[in-house]
């Protein structure tokens, strides 16, 4: 598949831990020749290098799907469950272990349909991790169903004459959730983008949800063609506050300034269907972060055996 | 204590008593019964409260549907069970009296105290409802009172609906020679963050009904209380339950509301950030499961509360569970099924579910407490196992343990009952995440943050280094390892207890909460000389050991249990068609004895009076070989 030839941006790496991108790297991704799935897992690869963290001081949690294997190719603690459900082990995960850096990694079946509930409660909790949405509009793994977001009129093999309905928004849906406080959207065909968005939701105190635009190149490879040929059709979100990557705006003639803190002006823009945009739609660190409003001290089991004596005295005869 | 004089009043001399005390619900029954148990309690009485909830939280008041209290069996002895029917009431009207008379609630003789401003009320349609809630009572045998409940509470209170349950308590505390002091000192424990003025018109209520039973009322009865040496305490089996998850060490407690599992979840909310954890309310049963799985997962074995309707859905949480190998702990309150079924009555009726419902082979230990204490200690058991084994226990309680309320010696913490420190030491080189002990199949688990451990868990069929694997040796061993732990399992246990002698015409096999009862209707059985004993599983996967040989010294093995089988005799019902109680299905694969079954259904706790008939019945319909 074509893609915008953009190198990566040059990382400085630190010697915290002393690994770099390709000790990140556990096994050979074992996805089609093609797939955005790969550039993602660059780009995490990157990210983790950049940040020095520790293989045993964070986990990749996913569901079921292509893009669920993720997990099984980085060198991290992984969690790869059933299908639609990572979000509430990532949530259990964070809650128990605060210290970990978590990662959830799913897909447009896995997130916006069999796991619908869990997405959208756990951008409300804003427990702090990183969700990458792999959304290449179709179900790959069991080859070629209709997902919620396959454009309408896309045939599958379970809609052949064409999807019946528009695509689910998986951006206008997070941006109406309350407490939503980080969504942005980005292209596996824009690594330098896309390497800056996960960097950005990374660092971000909260639940950061990264929509992801991929093609799958053997059920989706021109859902986003136009696009790929023709970058003036994309508008990328700037701010300072935003993503910045070096280079983008020479590329994409369409900018726009938007205060990711602006969430009337996010939704908006998530409705718009004029343009395809990139960039941080919506962040603000300011709202709960539920790891941290449910955190309690720690309690050694003797205090646990003392507190004990003294509550089973309200039941006492 | 004053004891009543003169010729006119009957003491009877009981051993034990059950009464019920029924109001609309709103109006207090919980409060009086919780006082009138804990005096009990106190004095020494064994004592067994059940609370009679409407299905609706305001129903209208005055119907047949409004019913609200409890009912209270007390002795001298300890009391394990509801027992049969009630034998003294007290109706706050004649509707909810009504609808205990439709349930066969009250034996015949029952003494009724009822309210006294129903028969002449000022509406002719109460007064009509009245007469006709006596007509279709008159069938049996009961001796009503009329008592002026309201009339007399007025003269204390202005809005007697604050105030008839204590004077109610008045009554019983002279009915049953309770000890003033004690009650005083209950009401002003209950009433300790109100105004001290409520405490004292709560003890000039219950003075008021003293005195006027003593001045009205022709009997007593004795119930002779033996002081306790011990120190004891009073809860239902929720409580205790979520005590025993503290006891345990548990941080974590994921769940969903859902009836009659959801006052666990209160009881820890309300304690349990003063031991380190949390109760987080998931949006969903599903994601309650995910939730503590992944605390689980993350080193905090984590409880997820729920009942039927919710453990289908965590269904598929559970096989991830026992697929990986993390340990979960599930607490299952039955209730009545399928589907919606009986939100708050109890029934016996996930068992096989909570066995064998899943796809694939995935082997779980189960474990039914079998009174209100085990309730408390199953959980600390089921932690420890679900830890040692990585593996998912589920425990099922039910409806009648987690609203009956009994009393039971304090336990001696141990810290030990708490979990482990998780052992984060670096992973020797070559050491895998499931480097299963060929004999046993246990492993380390991998806790994330442990350094060189970093591997990747999966709900697929995986090697020992956890890849990926559909190589059929690799699914083979790993179907093998995980099972096998079930077996080590059970190599650890005793085999029952028999109560009753080890050899007879009929042994009776219940399992969980239906102890009390099914041990009280074989004592009635054998006093009348039948070979009858009993014994009660509280491990249910895997079985304990030595059943077949049990079962072999006895010429019938019946089981009791709370759920549906089929009635030899009923249309299109044979030998080959019958299905059986759930227990008796796997007794019978089990250990390949013919083992029959006595079950019922009806959203009630099983009464021993029950049990003993069809002990009566079975033992005469003569034994298979």
């Amino acid at each position: 598949m074509s893609s915008i030839p953009i190198s990566l941006l040059d990382l400085e790496e630190h010697d915290a831990c002393g690994l770099g991108a390709e000790d990140y790297q556990k096994k050979e991704g074992k996805w089609c020749a093609g797939c955005g799935d790969f550039g993602v897992l660059n780009a995490v690869k990157r990210l983790l290098a950049k940040h020095q963290i520790r293989p045993e001081k964070m986990a990749f949690i996913s569901g079921i799907g292509c893009s669920s294997r993720f997990p099984h190719y980085v060198n991290a603690y992984g969690f790869h469950g059933i299908h639609g459900r990572a979000l509430p082990i990532a949530t259990g995960l964070k809650l128990a272990r605060p210290d970990l850096d978590v990662f959830v990694v799913t897909g447009d079946g896995d997130c916006t349909s069999i796991g619908a509930g869990h997405w959208i409660h756990a951008t409300r909790y804003n427990a702090n991790m990183t969700v990458l949405l792999l959304d290449n509009n179709i179900y790959g793994l069991t080859k070629n169903q209709t997902s919620p977001t396959t454009p309408q009129g896309h045939p599958s093999n379970t809609s052949p004459r064409g999807s019946q309905l528009p695509a689910l928004d998986p951006l206008q849906a997070t941006l109406g959730v309350s407490n939503a406080s980080f969504v942005a959207q980005t292209a596996d065909w824009v690594p330098a983008h896309l390497y800056a968005t996960i960097e950005a939701a990374y660092t971000h105190p909260g639940f950061s949800f990264v929509r992801v635009l991929q093609r799958c190149p053997k059920f989706t490879p021109d859902v986003f063609s136009a696009n790929v040929k023709n970058p003036d059709l994309t508008e990328l979100l700037v701010h300072e506050k935003g993503v910045n990557a070096p280079g983008l705006e020479k590329l994409f003639k369409a900018t726009r300034v938007h205060d990711p803190k602006d969430l009337d002006g996010a939704r908006t823009l998530a409705q718009r269907k004029d343009m395809l945009r990139l960039g941080v739609f919506f962040c603000d660190d300011s709202f709960p972060v539920y790891d941290e409003v449910r955190a309690v001290p720690p309690v050694t089991p003797e205090e646990k055996i003392q507190r004990l004596e003294k509550e089973f005295d309200r039941y006492a005869v | 204590l004053d004891r009543p004089t003169g010729n006119s009043v009957t003491i009877n001399e009981v051993s034990e008593h059950t009464l019920e005390i029924i109001t609309d619900s709103g109006e207090g029954a919980q409060k009086c019964a919780q006082i009138f148990g804990q005096t009990c309690a106190k004095m020494g009485n064994g004592v067994w409260t059940v609370e009679i909830i409407p299905a609706e939280i305001e129903p209208p008041h005055h119907t047949v549907t409004s019913t609200s209290g409890n009912i209270i069996r007390f002795g001298t002895h300890k009391i394990t069970n509801w027992g049969d029917q009630s034998k003294l009431a007290i109706a706050f009207n004649d509707q909810v009296c009504l609808s205990r008379h439709r349930l066969g609630s009250f034996k015949d003789n029952c003494i009724i105290l009822q309210e006294s401003a129903w028969e002449n009320h000022d509406d002719p349609n109460i007064r009509k409802m009245y007469a006709e809630a006596m007509q279709e009572m008159s069938s049996k045998n009961y001796r009503f009172i009329q008592v002026p409940i309201e009339e007399e509470t007025l003269k204390i209170v202005d809005n007697p609906q604050l105030g008839k349950n204590m004077f109610a308590l008045g009554l019983l505390a002279e009915i049953y020679q309770r000890d003033l002091a004690i009650i005083e000192k209950q009401i002003a424990h209950m009433f300790k963050k109100k105004p001290a003025k409520v405490t004292e018109l709560n003890i000039e209520l219950v003075k008021s009904g003293i005195a006027w039973a003593r001045a009205n009322l022709d009997f007593r009865f004795h119930v002779e209380t033996i002081p306790p040496t011990d120190v004891r305490v009073v809860m239902n089996g929720n409580q205790a339950a979520a005590l025993g998850a503290i006891a345990a060490g548990m941080e974590m407690c994921a769940m969903y509301p859902i009836t009659p599992a959801t006052s666990v979840s209160h009881e820890l909310a309300s304690i349990i950030e003063n031991y380190g954890g949390i109760v987080h309310q998931a949006e969903d049963e599903i994601a309650a499961a995910g939730v503590a799985l992944g605390a689980s997962y993350g080193g905090k074995v984590a409880l997820t509360v729920t009942s039927g309707p919710g453990m289908a859905l965590k269904t598929e949480f559970l096989g991830l569970a026992i697929m990986t190998e993390i340990p979960l702990v599930v607490l299952d309150v039955q209730r009545g099924g399928p589907s919606t079924g009986l939100p708050t009555k109890v029934e016996q009726s996930d068992l096989l579910s909570a066995i064998y419902g899943q796809h694939g082979d995935a082997p779980r230990v189960v474990i039914a407490p079998r009174s209100i204490e085990e309730c408390f200690h199953a959980m600390v058991t089921a932690r420890r196992i679900a830890e040692t084994f990585r593996c998912v226990v589920i425990v099922l309680t039910d409806a009648n343990l987690a609203t009956g309320v009994q009393q039971f010696t304090k336990p001696e913490f141990d810290v030990r009952w708490q979990q482990a420190p998780i052992d984060f030491s670096p992973v020797p080189e070559g050491l895998r995440p499931y480097d299963w002990d060929p004999q046993t199949g246990l492993s380390r688990r991998f806790v994330p943050g442990t350094p060189g451990g970093a591997h990747t868990v999966t709900g697929l069929a995986h090697d020992q280094f956890s890849n990926v694997s559909y190589h059929p040796e690799s699914n083979e061993l790993g179907c093998k390892m995980r099972s096998r732990k079930l077996a080590v399992f059970q190599s650890t246990l005793e085999p029952p207890e028999i109560h009753g002698d080890p050899e007879g015409d009929m042994l009776v096999v219940g399992w969980g909460s239906t102890q009390g009862a099914i041990e009280e209707a074989v004592d009635r059985a054998r006093a009348g000389g039948l070979r009858v004993s009993t014994c009660q599983l509280t491990f249910m996967s895997p079985l304990e050991p030595g059943l077949k040989k049990i079962f072999s010294r006895f010429r019938k093995v019946m089981t009791v249990e709370i759920n549906y089988s089929d009635t030899l005799g009923d249309p299109y019902i044979t030998e080959e068609t019958r299905r059986y109680g759930q227990l008796a299905w796997m007794l019978r694969a089990h250990t390949l004895v013919d083992v029959d079954c006595w079950t019922s259904c009806p959203g009630q706790p099983l009464r021993p009076n029950d049990i003993y008939n069809s002990i009566i019945a079975k033992s005469e319909s003569g034994a298979p070989k």
